[in-house]
């Protein structure tokens, strides 16, 4: 490990710091360049989950918090691989995940948005990929909901997700789209990111997933940034 | 394979990743203490705010520290402190990979598209900070940005993402 160099950020897809049509950008983008730095121990090391002990439903954000019944809305079960920018897999790294109930509604106390809570849906979760990159985990389809950016701009319904990967460098916070959704072509923060990246946040239904009588299926990949190759390895 | 662009963080993070400080009913994965506050000797706390281009507080950042020193790594959003302020509490490193001491910072917020990465720095190690090579990397007159100052309570360290103070932010 102590070798390789990660990739930096790849700003053919990355977004930018400063996206004005997202305005909450604009006063807290950071407005100096960046200092370019040598990786050291600090940047090629990092939290490592990989025996956090998981919640038996914390997979199951239908199940994780019901109170007196089940969540409304409609059942999916998403899953991907964890990978690098090599094509190598990540095993045993953990996935958080967030997101609005079926309604539109964060649980937050922050959100006032005028939309129900679900008391049997907190809408949290993390899951663990397995010894090949895999993942999967339940929840209930988010729904779009309003938000003050623009006069009558609403938020494609999505899902939030945070990744640590092998080292610091690898850390991801990003937000997975559904297919097809009309609202993708006014979002401000979906569009922040350059036209060849946008793609690569939209899920793809998965019929091999789905379960009869059940839930849908979706297919979301994460690929987490890579290393370049060394004289010791096939990659 | 190109890599999975990152998106906001978002307003609504905290009962997905800070639930227990913000009283959600939902296990936290981490929190603010790198360290036991009171159990271990050499724990000190480091307090600071983020502030906006216009000189505000931002009440609603997450902030995530990295201590490879010791394997430790901590999260605390803004939201919670009647100042909205970050607190940690860590072990304060000593010098490692011949770098001066530091804790590696990653800050999330609504309003940036990606994450940030800076770090912290100690005042009372004016020494090992003249020697350290990131901190020479860095422009003269933009590394007191990076090191935080100690008072009675342990070390400040605020976060400017904009102004004249403007925090150093790293490509790593």
């Amino acid at each position: 490990m102590s070798q390789l160099i990660y990739n930096t950020f790849d700003y053919e897809v990355q977004p930018p710091r400063l996206a004005p049509d997202y305005k909450s950008t604009v006063l807290r983008a950071p407005s100096k360049p960046l200092v370019v730095v040598k990786q050291s121990l600090s940047e090629l090391t990092g939290p490592v989950f990989g025996d956090f002990n998981l919640g038996e439903f914390d997979h199951d954000l239908t199940k994780n918090s019901i109170k007196n019944g089940e969540p409304m809305g409609e059942r999916i079960v998403v899953h991907g691989k964890v990978m690098n920018e090599n094509g190598r897999p990540i095993p045993n790294t953990l996935i958080e995940i967030w997101q609005a109930n079926a309604a539109g509604r964060y649980v937050h106390k922050v959100d006032q948005h005028d939309a129900p809570l679900d008391p049997n849906f907190l809408g949290a979760g993390r899951c663990m990929t397995d010894s090949e990159g895999n993942y999967r985990f339940y929840t209930i389809k988010p729904g779009a909901y309003p938000w003050g950016n623009h006069p009558n701009a609403w938020r494609p319904n999505h899902i939030h997700f945070s990744l640590f990967g092998a080292n610091i460098t690898n850390r991801l916070v990003t937000q997975m789209y559904f297919p097809g959704d009309p609202l993708l072509q006014y979002d401000p923060i979906f569009l922040g990111v350059p036209p060849k990246g946008r793609e690569l946040l939209i899920s793809t239904f998965d019929l091999s997933i789905t379960e009869p009588n059940f839930a849908l299926g979706y297919r979301f990949d994460f690929v987490l940034r890579g290393h370049q190759a060394t004289p010791f390895e096939n990659v | 394979m190109l890599q999975t662009p990152s998106q906001t963080v978002g307003p609504y993070f905290a009962y997905g990743l800070t639930p227990e400080q913000y009283l959600y009913d939902f296990k936290s994965l981490s929190n603010n203490e790198l360290a036991k506050p009171l159990d271990e000797a050499n724990v000190v706390m480091v307090v600071g705010k983020v502030f906006d281009g216009n000189g505000d507080v931002i009440p609603d950042a997450m902030i995530e520290i990295w201590d490879t020193q010791h394997q430790r790594f901590g999260r605390f959003g803004t939201g919670t402190d009647p100042q909205n302020r970050f607190i940690f509490h860590t072990f304060k490193p000593t010098s490692v990979d011949g770098q001066a001491p530091h804790l590696s910072v990653i800050v999330f917020m609504r309003g940036q598209l990606i994450h940030s990465y800076t770090r912290i720095y100690f005042e009372d190690e004016a020494e090992l900070n003249a020697q350290d090579e990131i901190l020479n990397a860095v422009p003269t007159d933009r590394r007191n940005t990076l090191i935080a100052s100690k008072n009675a309570a342990g070390y400040e360290f605020n976060i400017y993402m904009q102004g004249e103070n403007e925090t150093v932010f790293f490509e790593i």
